[in-house]
C-alpha cells in the first residue's frame, strides 16, 4: 500500500510569518510494518525499520558482544573484533528469521561527512566478515552513523575509542 | 580611495573598539570605510516606539558586520523628521560624529508605513545615500534591515548579507541523545522557527539558489538518506529513491541538480542527480571517500574532499566529473571545502591538531587560517563572500555553537541562535 507522498514523518504544520514561534506538532505515530517493498517510492515513510530489543539482548548474551571496536581513522578488524563477529555469525545463523543491521561509527574528532564514510567503511568490514562467517547477504544491511550517535561523552582518548565502532543491530 | 576592506585589521585579538575623542574623528574619505568606523544611529522621529527599535535594529545590523562601531541609538542627540534629510552638519560635527544614519516613520493612508533612511558623511556636510521603503507596520525590522544595507553597500561597495537568512541545525539535548532540528532564521536571529520536529538526526541543510527548497540528510530507517523539502509547503520527499546510504547533498547554481556522496560497499563516491528526482550519475570512482562537494558559482566546477591519497585533501574537478586534481598541499588535512560565491577563494576545514577554518586560492595556494577554536568545521560562505559561518564545537560537552568570521581577518563572532547549532548554510542574497 503506498503512503502518501506528502505526508513526511519530520514535517511541521507551518503557520507562515510566524515570528519566532515554535508550534508544538502532533506526534507521529512509529510505523510498525516492515518496509514497503516499493523502490521507487520518494516517501520516507516506507524506510522505517524495527529492532527487536529482546532478541538483541539474547545475541549479547550468546555472542558476547554486539559492537567491535576501531583505531582511530581504521576500518581494519583486529582478532578481538574477528573472535566476535565469529560469534555474532552463529547466533545469526541459528536464528534465521531475524535480519542485521551492521551500523558504523565514529569518534567526534573527524569532519561530519568524512565521519560519515567512515562509518560505512567500518560497518562494511564487519558485514563482509559475517558474509564470510556464512550468514546470508540478504539477511545483513549496511549503515553509518557518523559521529552522531556516540556512547560515550567525553573528549579524550578513552571516550573516542569507545566510539569507533560497529553495532551489530537485530532487526525484523 | 581604494576601498580597504580586505585590509581591515577587525577585533584584531578581540580589543574592544575605542571611541573616537572629539578632534580624533576617523575619516570617511571618499564615501569608503577606512577602519572601523564610527556612527551614529539616534532613534527614528516617529509616532511611537517603532522609531527606536528601527534604530536598534539598523545598530545591530552594522556592528555585525565587523565595520562599523555604531552610536546609539542611546546617548545620541534626537533630530525632527523635517531635518532627517537636512541635518544641521556643523552641530554634528562638534559632538564627534563623522558619519549618521538617519530617517522618520511615518504612517500611510494605506495602513502601511513609510520608513525613510539617509546616510551622511557629517565631515564633509553631503548626504551619501537615501532610500524609502513602504512596508506593513509589523514588517518594520526588514526596512530596518534594507536601511543597513544601504549604508553598508554604499560605504564598502559590497552587498552585506544583512537581509539575508540562515538555515542550521538547532541542538538540544546531552551528548549522547542529542535533538537536532533544522532552524531557519534571519542572519540577525529574528524571525526563528523550527522546520523538522527532530524525531530524526538531521545534518547539513542547504538553501537551494532561490531560497524555496532545502536539501538535507535525515537518518530514516536507521540510515542517511537526501531529502529535499520545500519551505512553502513544509513537505519533504527523498531526493534519491531507493535503499542507498547517501549523504552531503548541494544544489547546483542554477538549482537544477544536487551533488552528492553515495556510500556502498565500503566505498563513497560522488553523484549528481536532477533536483526534479531521477537516476543519478556517477562523477568519482576512486577506492577513496570522496565527500563534500560544492560547486563553483559559474556551475563548471565542483570542489570536494577525497582520501586517495591517504589523507582527506581537497579536489577540483569539471562538472562531469573530468580533469579531477588536487588543490590542498600544505601540512595537515583539508575537508568540507565550499566554494565562494565571488569564485576566486576555497573555504575548508583544516585539520592539524585542532580544526581550523581557513581559505585558499580557488586554484590552490594563498592559505590562510581564520579561526582558533579546538573544533572549528563546517565552513559556510555569506552571499557578498565577505564572511564565513561555521560552528565550533566545545571540547567535552560537545555543545556547539555558531559562528562568523571576516575572510579579511579579525576575530570570529557568535551567532544568535536560541540553543546550540552546527552546519550553518547561508541563504542567496533577499531581493
Amino acid at each position: 500500500m503506498k503512503k502518501s507522498i506528502l505526508i513526511g514523518m519530520t514535517t511541521v504544520a507551518l503557520t507562515l510569518g510566524a515570528c519566532g514561534q515554535k508550534t508544538p506538532p502532533a506526534e507521529i505515530p512509529p510505523v510498525e510494518q516492515p518496509p514497503a517493498a516499493d523502490a521507487n517510492s520518494t516517501d520516507p515513510n516506507s524506510l522505517e525499520v524495527v529492532e527487536l530489543p529482546a532478541l538483541q539482548a539474547d545475541l549479547v548474551a550468546k555472542a558476547g558482544s554486539d559492537t567491535i571496536y576501531f583505531g582511530t581513522d581504521k576500518y581494519d578488524l583486529d582478532e578481538a573484533s574477528r573472535a566476535t563477529l565469529t560469534a555474532q555469525a552463529q547466533w545469526l545463523i541459528a536464528n534465521p528469521n531475524v535480519r542485521a543491521s551492521i551500523e558504523g561509527h565514529a569518534d567526534e574528532r573527524g569532519t561530519r561527512e568524512y565521519n560519515q564514510a567512515l562509518g560505512e567503511r567500518r560497518a562494511s568490514a564487519a558485514r563482509d566478515f559475517l558474509v564470510s562467517q556464512g550468514v546470508p547477504t540478504s539477511r545483513l544491511v549496511v549503515t553509518s552513523w557518523g559521529k552522531e550517535r556516540p556512547v560515550a561523552l567525553g573528549s579524550n582518548e578513552e571516550a573516542w575509542a569507545q566510539n569507533r565502532r560497529a553495532a551489530t543491530v537485530v532487526i525484523r | 580611495m581604494r576601498i580597504l576592506i580586505a585590509s581591515l585589521l577587525i577585533g584584531t585579538a578581540g580589543v574592544a573598539l575605542a571611541q573616537d575623542q572629539p578632534g580624533d574623528v576617523p575619516e570617511l574619505v571618499g564615501g569608503s570605510v577606512k577602519t572601523a568606523q564610527a556612527i551614529a544611529v539616534p532613534v527614528l522621529p516617529s509616532g511611537d516606539s517603532t522609531g527606536r527599535q528601527i534604530a536598534e535594529v539598523i545598530a545591530s545590523d552594522l556592528r555585525a558586520t565587523g565595520l562599523f562601531t555604531p552610536l546609539g541609538p542611546s546617548g545620541v542627540p534626537t533630530y525632527s523628521q523635517a531635518e532627517a534629510g537636512n541635518p544641521a552638519y556643523p552641530q554634528w560635527r562638534s559632538a564627534g560624529v563623522a558619519a549618521l544614519v538617519s530617517g522618520y516613520v511615518e504612517p500611510r493612508p494605506d495602513g502601511r508605513m513609510t520608513v525613510a533612511c539617509y546616510l551622511h558623511d557629517v565631515t564633509a556636510g553631503r548626504q551619501l545615500a537615501q532610500q524609502g521603503f513602504a512596508v506593513a507596520a509589523n514588517d518594520w525590522r526588514r526596512a530596518a534591515h534594507k536601511c543597513a544595507v544601504m549604508v553598508y553597500s554604499r560605504l564598502s561597495g559590497q552587498q552585506p548579507y544583512l537581509d539575508t537568512k540562515i538555515v542550521y541545525v538547532a541542538e538540544t539535548g546531552p551528548k549522547n541523545n542529542r535533538v537536532k532540528r533544522v532552524a531557519l532564521m534571519d542572519s540577525d536571529g529574528s524571525n526563528h522557527r523550527y522546520l523538522t520536529i527532530g524525531r530524526s538526526t538531521v545534518v547539513t541543510p542547504r538553501f537551494s539558489p532561490n531560497g524555496s527548497k532545502l536539501v538535507y540528510t535525515a537518518y530514516i530507517g536507521r540510515r542517511p538518506r537526501v531529502l529535499l523539502y520545500d519551505v512553502a509547503s513544509g513537505s519533504e520527499r527523498l531526493l534519491i529513491p531507493g535503499n542507498h546510504i547517501t549523504f552531503a547533498p548541494r544544489f547546483s547554481p542554477d538549482g537544477r541538480d544536487v551533488v552528492f556522496s553515495m556510500a556502498d560497499g565500503g566505498n563513497t563516491d560522488i553523484y549528481i542527480v536532477s533536483a526534479s528526482g531521477g537516476e543519478p550519475r556517477r562523477l568519482s570512482a576512486t577506492p577513496g571517500a570522496d565527500t563534500s562537494p560544492s560547486f563553483s558559482p559559474d556551475g563548471r566546477q565542483i570542489v570536494f574532499e577525497s582520501d586517495r591519497s591517504g589523507t582527506q585533501q581537497l579536489y577540483v574537478m569539471n562538472r562531469d566529473g573530468s580533469g579531477q586534481r588536487r588543490i590542498s598541499f600544505g601540512g595537515g588535512r583539508y575537508a568540507s571545502p565550499v566554494w565562494s560565491p565571488t569564485g576566486n577563494m576555497i573555504a575548508f576545514t583544516k585539520i592539524a591538531g585542532p580544526f581550523r577554518i581557513g581559505v585558499m586560492n580557488a586554484g590552490g595556494g594563498g592559505e590562510r587560517i581564520l579561526t582558533d577554536g579546538w573544533q572549528d568545521e563546517g565552513p559556510s560562505w555569506a552571499p557578498n563572500g565577505q564572511f564565513v559561518m561555521f560552528h565550533r564545537t566545545q571540547q567535552g560537552s560537545g555543545t556547539a555553537r555558531l559562528y562568523a568570521v571576516p575572510v579579511g581577518g579579525g576575530s570570529a563572532r557568535l551567532m544568535p541562535t536560541p540553543v546550540g547549532g552546527s552546519d550553518p548554510s547561508w541563504s542567496p542574497l533577499n531581493n
